[in-house]
């Protein structure tokens, strides 16, 4: 990585609604950007589309999760109450499985769950203790009324000045180079 | 706020012609004769122990259909305590679902005259002490008497939310909208009850030993899968001859999609929480029930066949997105589930008549149709005059515009 690229983090650039900012995905989608994203106060309908993103991952973590959780909850009650501490309760068989499946159910509960937590944090790539973005003082608004896109410089199509302009014309109210 | 919307008049009304309008006259028709066929020749077919096969075959006709309606009657009425946006585009269909309920009270009259053949048990309890205890409840004048309230009941609140909502097509007054969302949980209250002891009554009873207090919402649930299962399967024919078409989406049916895969589990988690709790606690009047359903001959496939059919199948088969925003996926589901349903409504049913062994009749299938094709004539009949949305509801903007995902 030469000293250019690790000052710079990429472009960051404003949008004044989520229409603007949805047309400005496509754009940024058609034109071929690889590491880019898009920043929004409130979660905004069909910009998964816009930006053309795949199906979320999460749901093959919860199913993963949820069918392990479950088969481990059978299991282990198999092995307490038929192997380690075999006991007749109520003159039932050992291992009966109807009595299991409650606590099975709830251990696969208990798995997809985890499942989720887990695949979303590593999804998003979280936790982590910073965001070069935070560079910039305008992103705080973020989190209240403003609209971004960010276009990072280790993306094979970037290149600085051009990229600013296209973030231009596509319609940015506002582009700013954030440091890295 | 009500926000003007305004849909392709072609889209949002049945043609005057073809086959839509034809079919109350058709179905109607065929429901006449299938019903004749099975009453007239089928009044002799016999089952073991001297009982009657028709009685039992037009019982579980009659329930599944039934149940069909009630569970519309849930829909519309959770859809607005829950002031819910996107299931408006729908609404109508589930109205009229629901406003076949007095059908049902006329398709009752021959349940009243077979009492004798189906709930002899306890209509005649002679020295069985269970049974003599249960009198108070279990007896001829209660049960006729309870099955007029629930008619009532039911009627009434099929009729109000029914006319409210048409009548709001007209003056278009969200006041009507909040009526019946203020209205719509004592419906609920008086529904959920209602349900509850028509089951036991009409279905809990062939039994009468036995007793279960999960019965009531173990029907319920498998009547909401039956309802969803119906929508989708309605909304995807109506789409395909041009009806509804920009009206309901796949975001509707993704929704309609989760709702059926919901209810398939919760089915399956009443349905095992009541096995589980009789199983473990092992009290013979209690096992009884289940006993039948596995010990003899043909009924333990059965009851192997509706835990893996109605719950792990569709659990798997509906569970993805795709599935549920893949038309031909989707609506497979969904005509899965309607068979399930009838597989499930049999289940409760029919071992109570054939207690040795599995045995289905040509009866099972007439009556079933035949009590079908009355429920659609009349369906359609309904569905004639009014928009097939609510056009002026507030909320049907949301709704056309809503996005699953």
């Amino acid at each position: 990585m030469s000293d250019d690229a690790r000052k710079e983090f990429g472009l960051l650039a404003e949008f004044s609604s989520p229409e603007a900012l949805m047309h400005a995905c496509a754009k940024v989608r058609d034109e071929g950007f690889d590491n880019w994203d898009a920043h929004t106060p409130f979660p905004v309908h069909g910009l998964d589309k816009a930006m053309g993103l795949g199906r979320s991952m999460v749901s093959l973590f919860v199913l993963v999760m949820g069918v392990s959780g479950a088969a481990l909850g059978m299991l282990m009650q198999w092995w307490v109450s038929a192997e380690a501490y075999a006991l007749v309760i109520s003159g039932k068989p050992l291992f009966s499985w109807p009595a299991f499946v409650p606590v099975m159910f709830e251990c696969g509960v208990l798995g997809g769950a985890s499942g989720a937590v887990l695949g979303f944090l590593i999804m998003a790539r979280l936790p982590r203790h910073h965001h070069a973005l935070f560079n910039s003082e305008r992103f705080t608004q973020v989190t209240d009324d403003a609209f971004f896109i960010s276009i990072e410089a280790d993306d094979p199509n970037y290149d600085s000045e051009k990229t600013q302009r296209f973030l231009q014309e596509i319609g940015a109210s506002h582009v700013e180079a954030v440091a890295a | 706020m009500e926000r003007d919307v305004t849909l392709p008049p072609e889209e949002i009304s049945l043609p005057d012609s073809g086959t839509w309008s034809r079919l109350p006259m058709i179905a109607g028709i065929a429901g006449v004769v299938l019903l004749a066929i099975s009453f007239v020749v089928g009044k002799d077919v016999g089952a073991d122990h001297g009982h009657h096969q028709l009685p039992f075959s037009y019982l579980v006709g009659f329930f599944y259909w039934l149940t069909l309606a009630l569970g519309a009657m849930f829909f519309v009425l959770v859809h607005h305590i829950a002031r819910s946006g996107w299931s408006v585009v729908v609404r109508r269909l589930a109205e009229h679902a629901m406003a076949t309920v007095p059908l049902f009270a006329v398709l009752f009259v021959p349940i009243w005259f077979w009492r004798h053949d189906l709930y002899h048990h306890w209509l005649e309890p002679g020295d069985d002490p269970i049974l003599q205890h249960k009198s108070p409840y279990l007896n001829e004048g209660g049960f006729l008497f309870r099955a007029i309230i629930f008619f009532v009941i039911w009627s009434a609140i099929a009729y109000f939310f029914r006319s409210w909502s048409q009548q709001q097509d007209r003056d278009g007054d969200p006041a009507l909208s909040r009526r019946m969302m203020k209205l719509s949980p004592i419906a609920a209250i008086l529904f959920a009850i209602s349900l509850n002891f028509a089951s036991y009554d009409w279905v809990m009873s062939l039994e009468p030993h036995w007793f279960s207090t999960m019965f009531g919402p173990y029907v319920f649930a498998g009547s909401a899968v039956a309802l969803y299962a119906f929508l989708i399967l309605l909304t995807q024919r109506m789409r395909s001859d041009g009806l509804l078409e920009s009206v309901v989406t796949e975001e509707h049916y993704h929704d309609l999609g989760k709702m059926l895969f919901g209810f398939v589990v919760f089915w399956a988690y009443l349905g095992f929480s009541q096995f589980m709790l009789i199983w473990y606690a092992n009290i013979p009047e209690e096992t009884q029930w289940f006993e039948l359903r596995w010990q003899s001959q043909g009924w333990q496939y059965t009851s192997i066949f509706l835990a893996a059919a109605h719950f792990f199948v569709p659990f798997f088969w509906l569970i993805t997105q795709p599935a549920k925003r893949t038309p031909w996926r989707l609506g497979a589901g969904a005509a899965w589930m309607m068979f399930m349903h009838f597989v499930d409504v049999y289940w409760m049913v029919m071992p109570t008549l054939h207690r040795d062994a599995f045995h289905f009749t040509w009866l099972d299938v007439t009556c079933w149709l035949g009590v079908g094709c009355l429920f659609l004539a009349l369906f359609t009949y309904l569905m004639k005059k009014p928009a097939l949305v609510p056009v002026r509801d507030p909320r049907l903007a949301e709704s056309l515009a809503f996005e699953s995902v």
